[in-house]
């Protein structure tokens, strides 16, 4: 099955895997495989993380002087070191230099680059020139589909628990105000369009 | 047990000739106990049309609006009133609430107006306070307390005496997004208790919250959207530190 995750991976900027992996090391120092799930349990399962991602940003990172690599760690979790196991065993550890990237990243503002390249965005310029697509249907197909997602989205927030579940909530409402974005925007090229149709 | 609301080829048009005007077209939708169904549409869609037909508020050109069992074309004005106040409650954007009086005194109203003997009104108003969490307020007038807490009021109104079906018209439409959400959490609470709710609203985010929407478009039903599947979350829930699970 292809689940949401594999395309949800494809998409996790690499600056965020960066700073994602500076900000669990800040924790505690810890392995790349460790720090794989730590990084998908955190965010809610929703970003998977590919396990050779993981390890060639730590190479960056050491390169760059902001993790420091070590071995063997003895991390509570792991138990007695292995000598078997060895080769996979090599530990990270935050420096004083990754810190302050990370206190500089946590306190920046997010500001995209540029428009993204959205397929939605593209499919609906593109229909409205497209003399045999019909633009109001295209802009319901995928106001139903998203509405449906929003739905599924809906029913975790209902399930969810206020008090235990902040993080997870969080990271419901982000899904879900990005989803009621885009119907708004289809609504309101729809308008447009029938302004458009009266005036033409 | 009977659909809560059946329409069958409901319809409702103004004027004639030239001047005729068809606000909904032939439409069929039901809503089953223990549903929530939202519908959503631009402004002239028939949205709002669609709502005052099945409350009674106007009667259908064509078509039968089924409510709890009852053709509404059936019932006379003083059948549809006592519909509305058994039965039927609505929740309005506009609040609604009578400025002079508290919240209890409020929630109370429709049942006196029924006839009931005030102990009893009492009562099931507490306990309709009680269900939106407005029980230490009770005593408060409108005037006192917040956009949120006045719209819970007016849905403690809707709910008293267990009127168990709910027309909701942009309900949250005046409140922040905090509150809006717990208006909805209060709706479903309502449906997932076996009661049913028909909710108009241009909010994708509430309308999200609702067992099916149905979209409106030019007085037709053109499109109906449940929840999908996904997503799919390998974790139900993040953990609060790392390596804690």
């Amino acid at each position: 099955m292809m689940v949401a995750s594999e395309a949800w991976s494809r998409r996790v900027p690499s600056v965020s895997v960066r700073f994602g992996l500076l900000a669990l090391l800040a924790e505690q120092p810890t392995h790349g495989y460790q720090l794989k799930t730590a990084f998908e349990r955190r965010t809610g399962g929703s970003w998977a993380l590919n396990i050779g991602q993981v390890y060639t940003t730590l190479q960056r990172l050491e390169r760059d002087g902001l993790v420091r690599s070590e071995r063997p760690i003895h991390a509570a979790a792991e138990g007695p070191p292995d000598d078997s196991r060895t080769s996979d065993r090599t530990g990270y550890r935050i420096t004083a230099a990754g810190r302050e990237q990370l206190e500089t990243w946590f306190a920046s503002p997010v500001v995209p680059d540029g428009p993204a390249r959205d397929e939605l965005t593209i499919k609906v310029l593109l229909a409205i020139a497209a003399s045999d697509v019909e633009v109001t249907e295209v802009l319901q197909r995928q106001r139903s589909a998203t509405l449906a997602q929003l739905q599924a989205y809906t029913r975790r927030k209902a399930q969810a628990d206020p008090e235990r579940d902040l993080a997870w909530l969080m990271l419901l409402d982000a899904l879900i105000f990005k989803a009621e974005a885009e119907v708004r925007w289809l609504d309101a090229c729809e308008a447009r369009i029938r302004r458009h149709a009266r005036r033409a | 047990m009977a659909d809560a609301i059946r329409l069958e080829a409901t319809t409702r048009s103004f004027g004639s000739g030239h001047t005729l005007v068809v606000a909904l077209h032939p439409t069929d939708l039901t809503v089953g106990d223990g549903e929530l169904v939202a519908v959503m549409g631009p402004s002239g869609s028939g949205k709002t049309t669609l709502l005052a037909l099945v409350g009674g508020l106007d009667r259908p050109t064509g078509g039968r609006v089924v409510v709890s069992g009852q053709d509404l074309a059936t019932l006379d004005a003083r059948g549809l009133a006592v519909l509305r106040r058994r039965t039927v409650g609505y929740v309005f954007q506009e609040l609604n609430l009578l400025s002079g009086l508290t919240a209890r005194e409020n929630v109370t109203l429709p049942l006196e107006l029924d006839g009931a003997q005030l102990a009893g009104a009492r009562k099931a108003a507490d306990e309709a306070l009680a269900s939106v969490e407005m029980t230490e307020l009770a005593d408060r007038f409108p005037d006192d307390l917040s956009g949120g807490e006045q719209q819970r009021v007016a849905i403690a109104r809707a709910m008293v005496g267990g009127r168990r079906i709910l027309l909701a018209d942009e309900p949250t439409g005046a409140l922040d997004s905090m509150n809006g959400e717990t208006v909805m959490r209060l709706l479903r609470r309502h449906c997932d208790n076996g009661g049913a709710a028909l909710l108009v609203t241009h909010d994708a985010a509430h309308a999200a919250w609702a067992d099916r929407v149905v979209f409106l478009r030019d007085g037709r039903i053109v499109d109906e959207s449940r929840p999908a599947p996904g997503p799919e979350f390998s974790v139900d829930r993040p953990v609060p530190a790392l390596g804690a699970a």
